[in-house]
């Protein structure tokens, strides 16, 4: 081997602490990179496999009542390769040993063969077999949920008739990887479920002889999915068609694609972070070590190497070092992007896996870093190049100090000397300490980053199912109903208050802007589901116009005052210009809000709804829920108290996960910083501190001067951390916006001071690593050679 | 004109500081060095010893342990009543805090702080100070307070070093090689500084260095060879440290 590259080994074993130090920093950086990148890329993949596969459509519509007739009209619109016609209904189920009413989600496939788009997965068992019209495949989830296997059975009132169905089969569908019963937040699959019931069957318990209600579309390569909408919305609409969806704006997989897209937000703003700083960590050392090389430098020069010769081989050892990190990247990131998927495959139930990272995510990862660690170290290189010889082999000039406004002023009078060298130490530096400063403040940011999700949650719960809702629970109703059944209601065993609320779908227009959503109509002044601004304001419901939420206004670009046109999707569909009349801020979805006499007078229809919010006395849940369970036409039973405990479960699984992964790296990042800046202070000072134990000081006394200067930074890095940690928050809230949900940030005290403990942790043990070094000072072999 | 050891009991009785059969061995890889090889050392109240030696001969090693910065293999070193060798590391912390001042060849002074700072720095953890700019007029820096070692020139910088090992008013003054880096017209200079120390405190002082002109300025000159003293001899008057050249 070259005498050259020898010697480049020999630093980097000599540099070992610090070689780590930056290395970790780097491999985080890297870690996430390929981590949140791989596994992006392996869901996507994942996701796109199993919808080729399982023939998932592109394009879903839903009507009252069509006749199959329709379906050879529909397979000629241009584009369509395949129509599927079912029947969709909700049916209430009565499970043994499960207390609480249940909704089933009955979905119809065809009694032979398999159905042409959206095929089953079967976990066990088969499909239904003709002639069983009580035979029911089951969603795996609810199955596991509820210990049903093939062989079971269950009651499900089904169009007022009392059924017992058989589990034949137990299945999974891309339809539903994420299956959210209406008015829900989050799955729940003890009281949420997908049963698929032969199609005879269905139609036989429904009146949908000859009929469907329900269609999807496959579609034909490069076709653009909103041709063939406009054209079947207008062959659907006199059968009751809502209007038609593509299959981005499928709940499902809109839940799915929302999960991908927030690692891609990940796979930016992290690595960046971890990247700059270790830029800055490979600046710091490398001037150390071409200060301390400085006379080899010289050396080498007189010896003949070329500038260029000299500037390589720095250059080498940065490659060396940020190599070390993009291999600890590498592995780290490859093995979290695994674990990350298998998390996430295991939450989607994914009946398959394809987690095949491309080179090219490591090739990002590796070529990041490297450009991050040259960049930082280019400085230094370009210095140690053009050294000139005969300079390089005289000793640095002593370095160059002054005093400081404060001390010079009277309460620096009073400064003890070792005080004295700290403050000079980061003055007569202050970029650098700037940027250890800043760097810790970056470990405390990502922390306070990671932690603030908690903050938020809890106030999206607070908000959503404290404040805004009163009631115990909400009943959804399949159809549009008089509001006497209200009294049916209110005489139900153990309900205290019955609360009207109607929800009619209909499209917003606002010049060339639109917005397909549904006008909810609510009492004036409701005691249950409240019209509640996130600010803490209730609001009163005027005798018309539209109450908007904030999201639902910006998205049209409307205020209060302006008018939208509202063009209803059901019944008589009335078209009618209406100002929206207030403003409230929510951070669940783009509801607008209405009298709900004001949306009857809309509708042309007397006194209805489509769902009652109850509230109800606990003790007396029980008769209530069999009460509920022999109610026909129930779409949707919302318990509040179960919607929030499994918001906060599915919450608390998915952010935990990131928590930790983010706890850990915020640790690297303050270790790494405190590590190098205090390893080279004490390289750059040693004899300093030698000298300082030759005339008597003891060993906390020199470790004073040392730690107490990175002690000073951290100070500073701390609060500057918190700042940047809230910024970094809205920065990441914001970029999970979306019109579904919105992150509040919300950054309690407690998490500020939860990221600091945890950094100064981090710190302290690598202060107490160097210390150690520091007890070992060799005060001899320092005071010998030369300055 | 010289006469050899022992010194004059009638004017020099109180011992201040003794070695006794002082080894020391370092272990480099698979050889034993034998720095020190059994030295008997007495050090009395107020006089200027000269260390002379070439380089390698132990003197700095012998230097180290009687200043508390290093042990010695065997032998003990007693300061006065205290047994050096037989405490811990705090307790030669103490003793050079307490008791030793220290210089060497290159000046260790803190970059960061003035002249007068870096004195302070030992004032203010010493028991019975000078102030920091008596110390400094004494080694006739008293117009150079406030200016930084960058600010020095190099003899200006070791005379910085020299009030700073004498502003705590030490029992003892140990200078490695205080003028090998230096100039003949500089190092002159600094050793007026120690002399007067010596003198006007009454500092017990030892000098090491490879000039033999220097141990004309001693009470005793020590020479020193193979780990060993290989003899001592006293100098019945003192040359002013002006009045040296080389």
């Amino acid at each position: 081997m070259r005498a050259l590259n020898l010697k480049l080994l020999r630093n980097l074993w000599k540099l070992r602490g610090q070689v780590l130090a930056i290395a970790v920093v780097i491999a985080s950086g890297v870690a996430v990179l390929v981590m949140s990148l791989s596994a992006q890329q392996a869901l996507q993949d994942t996701a796109a496999a199993y919808y080729e596969r399982q023939r998932f459509a592109e394009v879903f519509s839903n009507v009252k009542r069509a006749p199959l007739r329709l379906v050879e009209r529909i397979s000629t619109i241009p584009g369509v390769r395949s129509v599927e016609a079912r029947i969709k209904q909700f049916a209430t189920l009565s499970i043994e040993g499960f207390e609480e009413p249940v909704i089933g989600h009955l979905v119809s496939i065809p009694e032979q063969g398999e159905p042409r788009l959206n095929r089953l997965v079967m976990r066990s068992g088969r499909l239904v077999a003709p002639g069983h019209p009580d035979e029911a495949v089951l969603s795996e989830p609810f199955a596991e949920a509820h210990d049903l296997q093939p062989g079971d059975q269950f009651q499900a009132l089904m169009n007022g008739n009392q059924r017992t169905l058989t589990v034949v089969g137990i299945a999974l569908s891309p339809e539903f990887i994420y299956a959210i019963g209406p008015g829900a937040l989050t799955p729940d699959d003890m009281r949420y479920g997908i049963i698929w019931l032969g199609q005879e069957a269905m139609a036989a318990a429904y009146d949908l002889d000859g009929a469907f209600n329900d269609l999807s579309l496959g579609l034909l390569h490069d076709t653009n999915p909103e041709q063939v909408i406009e054209r079947l919305d207008r062959l659907l609409e006199r059968y009751g068609s809502q209007g038609a969806i593509a299959r981005k704006d499928q709940i499902s997989n809109w839940f799915l694609m929302n999960e991908i897209e927030q690692l891609k937000n990940m796979s930016t703003i992290l690595p960046t972070i971890f990247l700059a700083v270790a830029a800055f960590l490979s600046n710091m050392v490398l001037s150390r070590l071409i200060a301390t090389d400085r006379s080899e430098i010289g050396l080498m020069k007189a010896f003949g190497y070329s500038n260029w010769q000299v500037g390589w081989h720095y250059t080498k050892l940065v490659m060396a070092m940020a190599s070390v990190g993009i291999l600890l990247g590498w592995l780290l990131g490859a093995w979290l992007g695994r674990v990350n998927t298998e998390l996430y495959a295991e939450f989607f139930r994914f009946p398959l896996l394809i987690f095949r990272p491309d080179a090219g995510v490591f090739a990002i990862g590796a070529i990041v870093s490297l450009i991050a660690a040259l960049a930082g170290s280019l400085g230094s290189v370009r210095h140690a190049a053009t050294l000139p010889p005969a300079e390089a082999m005289l000793p640095p000039a002593p370095p160059m100090f002054r005093k400081t406004a404060l001390s010079k002023s009277r309460a620096g009078h009073w400064l003890d000397q070792p005080t004295r060298i700290i403050l000079r130490q980061i003055f007569r530096s202050p970029i650098r300490a700037l940027l250890t400063s800043l760097g810790i403040a970056l470990s405390v940011a990502v922390m306070v980053m990671a932690l603030q999700w908690i903050d938020s949650i809890e106030k999206i719960v607070q908000v959503y199912f404290h404040d805004a809702q009163r009631q115990s629970m909400t009943v959804g109703l399949v159809e549009t109903q008089s509001d006497t059944v209200l009294n049916e209601f209110r005489r139900m065993p153990g309900v205290l208050a019955a609360e009207p609320m109607r929800a009619v779908s209909a499209d917003f227009l606002v010049g060339h802007r639109s917005h397909r959503g549904a006008i909810e109509g609510v009492l004036p002044n409701p005691h249950l589901q409240r019209v509640y601004d996130a600010g803490g304001e209730v609001l009163q419901v005027p005798p018309d116009g539209l109450i908007f939420s904030t999201r639902l206004a910006s998205k049209l670009g409307v205020g209060i005052g302006d008018t939208v046109r509202v063009e209803v999707l059901q019944d008589r569909r009335p078209k009618r210009e209406i100002p929206v009349v207030d403003l409230f801020e929510t951070y669940m979805g783009t509801p607008a809000y209405m009298h709900i006499q004001a949306l009857n007078r809309l509708m042309d229809q007397r006194p209805s709804l489509e769902a009652v919010n109850l509230l109800v006395d606990k003790h007396q849940l029980s008769s209530l829920y069999q009460r509920l369970k022999s109610l026909p036409k129930v779409s949707a039973v919302v318990l509040k108290d179960a919607a929030v405990k499994e918001f906060n479960d599915t919450m608390a699984e998915t952010i935990m996960i990131y928590i930790t992964f983010f706890a850990a790296f915020a640790c690297a990042l303050g270790f790494g910083v405190v590590y190098n800046s205090t390893r080279i202070a004490l390289s750059e000072r040693g004899r300093e501190l030698a000298t300082l134990r030759v005339l008597g000081f003891h060993r906390g006394e020199i470790s004073y001067i040392l730690l107490g200067e990175a002690a000073l930074l951290i100070l500073v890095g701390l609060p500057l951390g918190c700042f940047v940690g809230h910024g970094l928050g809205w920065v990441m809230t914001s970029a999970m916006d979306s019109e579904l949900y919105r992150i509040p940030l919300v950054i309690k005290a407690a998490t500020d001071a939860t990221a600091v403990l945890v950094t100064l942790g981090a710190t302290a043990i690598s202060a107490a690593v160097v210390r150690r070094r520091l007890d070992h000072l060799d005060l001899i072999a320092v005071l010998k050679t030369r300055e | 004109m010289k006469v050899l050891s022992p010194p004059n009991p009638a004017t020099q009785q109180t011992i201040t500081l003794r070695g006794r059969s002082l080894t020391k061995t370092y272990h480099t890889g698979a050889v034993d060095v034998h720095a020190l090889r059994g030295v008997d050392i007495s050090l009395y109240e107020g006089e200027l010893v000269v260390l002379l030696g070439p380089s390698g001969s132990g003197k700095s090693t012998l230097l180290n342990i009687l200043g508390g910065l290093d042990t010695p293999s065997s032998g003990e070193v007693s300061f006065r009543d205290l047994d050096v060798t037989s405490g811990d590391e705090s307790l030669l912390t103490r003793y050079r805090r307490d008791h030793v001042g220290f210089v060497f060849q290159f000046y260790n002074l803190i970059p960061s702080l003035t002249a007068r700072e870096n004195v302070a720095l030992v004032t203010e953890i010493a028991i019975d100070p000078m102030a920091p700019a008596e110390a400094l007029s004494l080694v006739g820096l008293g117009e150079r307070l406030d200016h930084f070692p960058a600010q020095l020139s190099g003899g200006e910088q070791q005379r910085v070093a020299i009030a700073r090992a004498i502003a705590k008013r030490p029992d003892i003054l140990l200078c490695d090689e205080p003028t090998g880096a230096l100039d003949s017209h500089t190092g002159i200079l600094v050793l007026e500084a120690i002399e007067r120390v010596n003198r006007e405190l009454g500092t017990t002082t030892a000098v090491i260095t490879h000039n033999t002109v220097i141990g004309n300025m001693a009470d005793r000159v020590l020479h020193f060879g193979d780990g060993q003293v290989i003899n001592s001899v006293s100098n019945t008057s003192r040359q002013p440290a002006r009045e040296l050249s080389w």
